[in-house]
């Protein structure tokens, strides 16, 4: 059946069963693929989005469960003060490697950022440990997350 | 895999052919000559291509078609360096294109064909790199001299421009390429390359080209190439190694909204929809029933029993000096040991996938892959096509680590293709990714040492059993029965040892394929040596530090790394209560490295790493701040293995499945990483995968350190750690 959806701003209809995932949607629907497909049941986070501002995981996220709700991704997080903070710090302080997991990484950072502006270690390890770096850039998205606190101040 | 089988220097010139690009400008070509060429590179092509490897157009854009891959160690940033110091231009002038298949013009001296690995990248082009960078400035020069009228050796570039000093005369190399590519080509070894101390690009810590498009979600890997009219198949894989689809209910799956097609064969089942998502469902509703085949009662513990049947039987020798069996009998006190390492997976987080178009008269691939001839031939063969007519684009990979070194997962891809009219994205799931990888072999390794009465090494005895993956993948380097990457760093471990013998049995395993894994035969080999060499300080009763000090007396850098390491993580500072530091040596890759690890294991014998530090003398450090990415993320790499990774078999299937069974390492549970870089002017060794081998004696010998309790098999049993105080 088809579904209405609003992604970055932009309402797109799709045909699809009510059952599949927004990733799939995003990826092969709707050919929107920096949200990235890692475990496929919620574990690694390479999928995260936005659904109004909550960080969530796509790749388990029914389209038919979305509703009314602004999906935001990869590609418009930049729109957002946060995401566009965390963009530059992941630059400044050079933390990709494949770069494979980081668009899910920039997504839970910029989220993080946006209800706790000023996080401490403790709660960005509770913030980022469902997403999986297997490149191991973990030290540098700790800082770079504070890094880009500091920066929302100057 | 080994550096000792490559007969290429480290100083090896490079042949360099210059001529005018197809839309003018200049070209280069860097032909570095190979010894040897496995099968499938054995075809020569002509050696000048007009579009191949560097070149600079009228709009003075460098252009380097990059002959090795990105899959996060920074070789997208590290070898444009090479280029742009010796050309004299800046890194933003230079843009990169990914490389076709061709092992003329891109071919890695160091392993024999157009591949990535082996922590290669930067020893194998080092040398022809900058040649070929001076040799286009030395021609650029002569172009805009020839123009001024001018004596050549008054005259400089910088940034891309030639400039006179005297008349303060410009050109930027835009306007000179045409010119220069009629010159008279200099002999690449007639051009002086810069002393370090010169350097003005080498050595910073240079801004990642990469990176821009990997914070916004525009860098494409593999898995998002969308070609027009694709369709996307999930795949089932028999779950046995070897086994082949019985029955599949097809009718069932073409029922699924969104499916157009089953595919069958001789292993796998894949079912073509318009999306992922009709794919899986047309896959699941498919009903696959398996004919398991023969290896279908294989279990791990058959495994490891063949591998300790196999190592009680002397193997091929990998280095004889002096003689261990005497002195052993005649030490003062006898140490053995069995050490075992697990079957690992690669889980890279991009997972397996190909996007095929197979038609009557050629074949696209668009896959990121380690190896793109051995691909594309691999493909020619299947679909009887000459190589030229397999077109393969190659992509940014989300993770190598080994994995995409293998071709199998595009063979897959291109026998669904062969059903399918148009193009098809071939997508494995997390699932078939860890199930049907092919694995870091399984190694079982007996020890014993000899010590005299003031606890020095008198005696070293090492056998090593498990799979070769070179006598598969490159049997012509397998000779003698010897496979020199499964020794690497156990048949030269850095110690001053006097009576040696180091021995290889090969065992290869049923039911389970092996491959490379970051740092095969180090990251296996190191564990056991460094744990052994502790246990030998132990039963010195010396400190592990002073202990291997005594030891590597012969080994200035070796010793330089360790005392670096040491000093940095503050060695013999007191400590809590079960916390503990310990300690790991290594030279691989042609690079030292020592780390320290600080770990504390709770009573519930849980283990929490603290702090890992790092000393690294890898020569000249062509970007500092890659190397300290590479050990930080190195580190974590062999830290996931060490504390969780572990393949197993049960009734001839993979048990594990996905991140909750094989499981990494997490934000929360990673330790502060510090990098201490030695000054050197030594030729550059590899860096990819140094610090993966490194971490886990550290970390173990941090365990005996705090606990008395001695980890000779990974992972690490957190059960044995469990205080019964």
């Amino acid at each position: 059946m088809a579904f209405t959806i609003k992604v970055n701003g932009i309402a797109h209809s799709v045909d699809v069963d009510a059952d599949t995932p927004l990733l799939w949607v995003l990826r092969d629907v709707l050919g929107m693929c920096g949200t990235k497909f890692g475990c496929g049941i919620a574990l690694c986070g390479a999928c995260t989005v936005h659904l109004d501002g909550t960080p969530t995981r796509s790749c388990v996220t029914p389209v038919g469960s979305i509703g009314n709700q602004a999906i935001t991704t990869i590609e418009a997080i930049r729109k957002t003060p946060q995401g566009k903070a965390v963009q530059q710090a992941w630059l400044d302080l050079e933390v990709v490697q494949c770069g494979y997991c980081q668009s899910g990484q920039i997504m839970s950072a910029a989220a993080l950022l946006t209800n706790t502006p000023k996080p401490s270690d403790a709660e960005i390890d509770a913030a980022m440990s469902g997403n999986v770096c297997r490149c191991g850039t973990y030290q540098r998205i700790r800082a770079a997350i504070h890094h880009a606190a500091g920066m929302r101040e100057d | 895999m080994a550096h000792h089988v490559c007969v290429p220097r480290l100083d090896r010139r490079g042949f360099l052919k210059v001529g005018a690009a197809l839309s003018g400008g200049l070209v280069i070509n860097v032909a570095v000559p190979i010894a040897f060429r496995p099968p499938w590179a054995a075809e020569v092509g002509p050696s000048f291509d007009p579009n191949a490897f560097i070149r600079i157009d009228r709009r003075g854009v460098v252009t380097l078609v990059m002959p090795m891959v990105e899959m996060g160690q920074g070789t997208y940033t590290a070898l444009p360096m090479l280029l742009a110091e010796e050309l004299e231009v800046a890194l933003d002038q230079v843009r990169l294109e990914h490389a076709p298949p061709n092992d003329v013009l891109y071919a890695n001296p160091m392993l024999h064909f157009q591949a990535t690995g082996m922590s290669s990248s930067i020893r194998a082009f080092w040398t022809p790199l900058r040649q070929a960078g001076a040799v286009g400035r030395t021609l650029l020069i002569a172009a805009a001299a020839n123009r001024w009228r001018v004596d050549p050796g008054r005259c400089r570039a910088q940034r891309g421009v030639i400039l006179h000093p005297t008349s303060t005369r410009r050109l930027p190399y835009g306007e000179l390429v045409d010119d220069a590519a009629t010159l008279p080509v200099p002999a690449a070894d007639s051009v002086a390359l810069k002393d370090s101390r010169e350097f003005t690009l080498i050595g910073t810590p240079a801004k990642r080209l990469d990176t821009p498009d990997k914070v916004n979600g525009l860098a494409q890997f593999g898995i998002d190439v969308r070609v027009p009219n694709m369709k996307v198949a999930a795949i089932a894989i028999s779950p046995v190694f070897g086994g082949k689809p019985k029955s599949v209910n097809e009718a069932a799956a073409r029922t699924v909204k969104g499916v157009c097609q089953v595919v069958r064969i001789d292993n796998a089942v894949a079912v073509v929809g318009d999306h992922m998502w009709a794919a899986k469902k047309g896959l699941i509703a498919a009903a696959i029933q398996w004919d398991d085949g023969p290896l279908a009662t294989i279990n791990s513990s058959d495994i490891i029993r063949q591998l300790e049947e196999a190592s009680k039987q002397p193997g091929v020798v990998a280095r004889n000096e002096g003689d261990a069996e005497n002195a052993l009998a005649g030490a003062a006190q006898r140490i053995d040991a069995i050490y075992q390492v697990p079957f690992l997976a690669h889980a890279a987080m991009e997972p397996m996938n190909c996007t095929v178009h197979v038609r009557k008269d050629g074949c696209d691939l668009w896959v990121g892959t380690q190896v793109p001839t051995r691909t594309q031939s691999l493909v020619a063969e299947i679909t009887g096509l000459p190589k030229d007519a397999v077109k393969l684009h190659n992509q940014l990979l989300g993770g190598g680590f080994g994995r995409r070194l293998e071709a199998d997962g595009t063979v897959l891809a291109v026998k669904i293709a062969q059903h399918v009219d148009g193009p098809v994205k071939v997508l494995w799931s997390r699932e078939e990714d860890i199930q049907h990888d092919m694995y870091r072999p399984y190694y079982y390794d007996r020890l014993s040492a000899g010590l005299d009465a003031s606890g020095k090494p008198v005696a070293w005895t090492h056998r090593l059993c498990g799979s070769s993956i070179y006598a598969r993948y490159l049997p012509q380097i397998f000779t003698n029965g010897l496979d020199h990457d499964a020794v690497e760093a156990a048949a030269e471990p850095p110690y001053h040892l006097p009576n040696i013998h180091v021995d290889y049995v090969r065992v290869e395993p049923p039911g389970i394929p092996t491959a490379f894994w970051r740092g095969v035969g180090p990251t296996h080999n190191v564990f056991v040596v460094e744990s052994f060499i502790d246990e030998l300080a132990a039963a010195a009763k010396q400190d592990p530090v002073a202990y291997r000090k005594t030891l590597l007396g012969h080994n200035p850098r070796a010793l330089g790394v360790l005392e670096l390491a040491t000093r940095q993580a503050g060695w013999g500072r007191p400590l809590p209560a079960r916390r503990a530091r310990g300690v790991s040596v290594q030279f691989a890759f042609d690079t030292y490295l020592s780390q320290v690890a600080e770990v504390e294991v709770t009573t519930e014998g849980s283990v929490q790493v603290h702090r890992i530090v790092c000393a690294v003398d890898c020569g000249i450090a062509i970007n500092p701040d890659t190397i300290a990415a590479q050990v930080e993320g190195g580190a974590l790499f062999g830290l996931t293995a060490a504390l969780y990774g572990n393949i197993t078999l049960k009734n001839g299937r993979v048990e594990q499945s996905n991140f909750h069974d094989y499981q990494p390492i997490r934000i929360d549970e990673a330790p502060r990483i510090e990098t201490h870089l030695v000054r050197s002017a030594a030729s550059p060794g590899g860096f990819g995968e140094a610090p993966t081998a490194a971490v886990a004696p550290a970390v173990t010998n941090a365990i005996f350190a705090a606990t008395g309790k001695r980890i000779r098999t990974l992972p690490i049993d957190t059960a044995l750690l469990k205080s019964t105080a």
